[in-house]
């Protein structure tokens, strides 16, 4: 027969202070599980969702990023007559041939300075970028020196504000606007005029050529036909498995640095439930004799003190929670050293994530429990009752 | 009964118990340490930036070249003893295209003896007939003889399982093609945080084989004076201003300290983490040591009553206290900075980790605080005792 649960629970309440530091302690390790997870999360979706499934990117064969990619303007023009480029609403062709170059750029408030992604795009081809809105100010007009920056870096820098001036090359370029890109890696970024940019920061070459395909489900052939044209020399991905890529190094390491310190973190926890049960244990010898002695199995012991170590590191699965949950879409920024530029990203808790951090709790609790609960249901009968 | 002998006796009253709290802060501290080595090791890759050192790159940032026109002015300089130019290859191993380590092309008859003082030749090729130029290590007659040789990391040898003499393939992401290199002599790093995984090859080679379309990443500049560091980075800086291609001019530390605020706020979390691990297990530590002393009330009433004073049972325990967070926390803080410094923890695009013992200190004498905090409360309350009220409370 099993001890009813209300008894474990009545237990718990009658030591407040010994199962609030418990739980505490265990909370402070399934907080840092969520907030380890979800900023990986957090960054992971800002640049996966920056890609689409419908668009191929094209850049040069080997190049790992756009950075380092370059395609010459006849390939350009070979990519921008392809028969598989949708048309857009206009009759115009949804492609944009891109230059992207990193510039060095002071942060406010004297952080040092970073390396931030200027993106020279076709005014056309933007349609292919549905997500992005100008939020203040205008969009960039074509043949003009402007800029418009991406909501998450135009606070973070000196000199992005609407109306400030930016040096690049032996231009001077005027910001017009403010854009948002629904927190992809765009936000991240400085835009302009191609046709401008490309000549005064790459001596008129592009990076990369991206286009909405007719047919998406046409991408492996497609892939194939370009790749093997000897007038090329590219290498085709789908949009979103590049920005894919161009997460993994960092989300992996933010995840395996994390779960290795909420791992250890684990056992310090562990030895403190398993401290506060044995006290139970301890303090109520006579207590759980009285149960053996009524018929309770050992069995029905153990399961019940196991129970109630988990119902301890359950409450601290959801103070964990509840203590990581306002950081929830708080911003912070790094360079992705994938792309060697400031990338910034909003920590992201999702519901899986929350469950994976009560399931880590309840783990905790069961693993900090079963000694003490062995221990409990092995009483030598006389001698407990006696109270020795 | 001496007190040394109370203490041990006090502490094995319930082994299970100390035993559990002395690792719980053993854990607390190893991670408050480990943790702490991220921030130590970027402070460490600041300080492998030579003071006397100048880096010279292009303004825009260090993604655009410089030309090699801009050399010959710079040497020119007055106060300038040595200049020398090394540019990022930005290759992958197409054998684990993953994994990433760095690749330089460097201007070896300058680069080398100016960074003499950052890389010893630990291993190389041996070269009959051939001689390396005066003033280098005669062991690198090999690579200096021939154009597609390669200087590899003691470390990045290990990791890919290379040989000396080896020939390997990087594909260039930046100048493409399939690249080959002979591994003609391994370098081990003189100077702490440098990392020992890293490529050096000749620029020559890079400028042959990519059509002459290789330019100057960096320039490095020695300086005969270092003090007058300030002047000559004005110096430099205004003589390229209005040229096709400004440059922008720092100390070498100030370059790599551009590398670690390029992290953000990655740092700060870090730091905030760190706490938040110490806070969380030694709160659980406290609570179980107060609980243990709290229990022994009646005990305490019997010692008093058989004369021991009020200053020694509050001594007795804060010493109990002290023992088992000290205890935990100097080997959990000490394990932290072995384990570390071995080799054996190592993060991606990370130089060698290491822990600073103002990290260690830091940590011991965070465990000692919270040794007093946890032992002081109770010790008072031990002191206060009256006689009566301790044999009457029921434990």
């Amino acid at each position: 027969m099993a001890i009813p649960i209300s008894y474990n629970i009545r237990s718990v309440l009658r030591r407040p202070w010994s199962t609030l530091a418990t739980a505490v302690g265990i909370g402070l390790v399934v907080a840092i599980l969520v907030l380890a997870l979800a900023l990986a999360n957090g960054f992971q979706q800002s640049l996966v969702a920056t890609g689409s499934a419908q668009n191929a990117l094209v850049m040069r064969t080997g190049a790992d990023s756009e950075l380092t990619s370059g395609i010459d303007r006849g390939g350009v023009s070979i990519l921008r007559g392809l028969t598989d480029v949708a048309v857009g609403p206009a009759g115009r062709p949804l492609v944009t041939s891109d230059m992207v170059v990193l510039i060095n750029q002071e942060r406010t408030g004297g952080k040092g300075s970073s390396n931030v992604t200027v993106r020279g795009v076709d005014r056309d081809g933007m349609i292919l970028r549905e997500k992005v809105k100008i939020v203040s100010g205008r969009m960039f007009e074509p043949g003009a020196a402007e800029l418009v920056i991406g909501t998450r870096i135009a606070t973070r820098f000196v000199g992005f504000g609407l109306g400030d001036q930016v040096r690049l090359g032996q231009r001077a370029f005027t910001v017009v606007g403010i854009f948002a890109a629904g927190g992809t890696a765009f936000e991240s970024e400085a835009w302009g005029d191609v046709a401008i940019l490309s000549p005064v920061l790459r001596g008129g070459g592009y990076s990369s050529v991206t286009f909405r395909m007719k047919d998406p489900a046409r991408f492996a052939a497609l892939k194939k036909e370009l790749e093997a044209d000897p007038r090329l020399g590219v290498q085709v991905q789908r949009e979103d498995t590049y920005y894919a890529n161009q997460s993994q190094g960092l989300a992996t390491t933010i995840r395996v640095a994390g779960v290795f310190i909420v791992l250890i973190m684990a056992v310090g926890a562990i030895f403190a439930a398993m401290n506060t049960m044995f006290a139970a244990v301890g303090a109520r010898t006579r207590e759980i004799a009285t149960l053996l002695t009524l018929g309770f199995g050992p069995f029905a012991v153990m399961t019940s003190f196991v129970l109630e170590s988990v119902i301890v590191a359950l409450v601290g699965g959801v103070v964990g929670c509840l203590l990581a949950l306002p950081v929830n879409g708080m911003a912070t920024s790094t360079t992705n050293f994938a792309t060697f530029s400031e990338i910034a990203f909003a920590f992201q808790i999702t519901p899986p994530i929350l469950l994976a951090g009560l399931i880590f709790a309840l783990g905790l609790g069961v693993v900090g429990g079963i000694l003490p609960a062995w221990k409990a249901s092995r009483l030598p009968l006389a001698a407990a009752m006696r109270g020795l | 009964m001496n007190f040394a002998t109370l203490v041990l006796a006090n502490l094995g009253r319930n082994k299970v118990r100390t035993i559990l709290t002395t690792l719980s802060i053993f854990v607390a501290l190893f991670l408050f340490c480990s943790v702490r080595a991220v921030t130590d090791t970027l402070q460490d890759t600041i300080n492998v930036g030579n003071e006397s050192r100048l880096i010279t790159r292009n303004k825009t940032s260090l993604v655009f070249p410089l030309p090699m026109g801009h050399l010959e002015r710079i040497r020119a300089l007055p106060g300038v003893t040595a200049v020398t130019w090394s540019n990022w290859f930005g290759g992958t191993d197409p054998v684990d295209t993953r994994s990433f380590f760095a690749q330089f092309a460097i201007d070896a008859k300058t680069y080398l003896p100016m960074y003499d003082s950052d890389l010893a030749i630990v291993d190389a090729s041996p070269a009959p007939g051939v001689s390396a130029p005066a003033g280098m290590d005669p062991r690198l007659a090999a690579f200096m003889n021939e154009r597609t040789a390669a200087i590899i990391g003691e470390g990045l040898m290990k990791k890919k399982g290379w040989k000396l003499g080896q020939t390997i393939r990087i594909n260039g992401t930046i100048y493409p093609g399939s690249w080959l290199f002979v591994i003609r002599a391994v370098y081990r790093p003189k100077v702490k945080g440098l990392d020992d995984m890293t490529m050096y090859f000749h620029w020559d080679y890079l400028y042959e084989n990519s059509n002459r379309q290789a330019d100057v990443g960096v320039f490095s500049l020695e300086l005969a004076d270092p003090n007058r560091a300030g002047q000559i980075i004005k110096t430099v800086d205004a003589v390229f201003e209005n040229s096709p291609a400004p440059t922008r001019t720092e100390t070498e530390r100030a370059f790599q300290a551009g590398f670690v605020s390029m992290m953000g706020n990655i740092p700060f979390v870090v730091r905030v983490l760190g706490g938040a691990i110490a806070f969380a297990i030694l709160l659980v530590a406290m609570n179980t040591m107060m609980a243990a002393i709290r229990e022994r009330t009646s005990e305490f009433g019997v010692l008093k009553t058989l004369g021991f004073s009020d200053a020694y049972l509050f001594a007795l325990v804060l010493a109990e206290a002290a023992l088992i967070t000290l205890g935990g926390g100097v080997a959990g803080a000490l394990f932290a900075r072995f384990l570390v410094a071995s080799g054996k923890v190592a993060l991606p695009f990370f130089p060698p980790m290491s822990v600073h013992w103002e990290t260690v200190f830091t940590g011991i004498g965070l465990a000692a605080f919270m040794g007093a905090v946890s032992g002081l409360v109770p010790a008072w309350q031990t002191a206060r005792l009256r006689i009566v009220d301790a044999l009457r409370r029921v434990a």
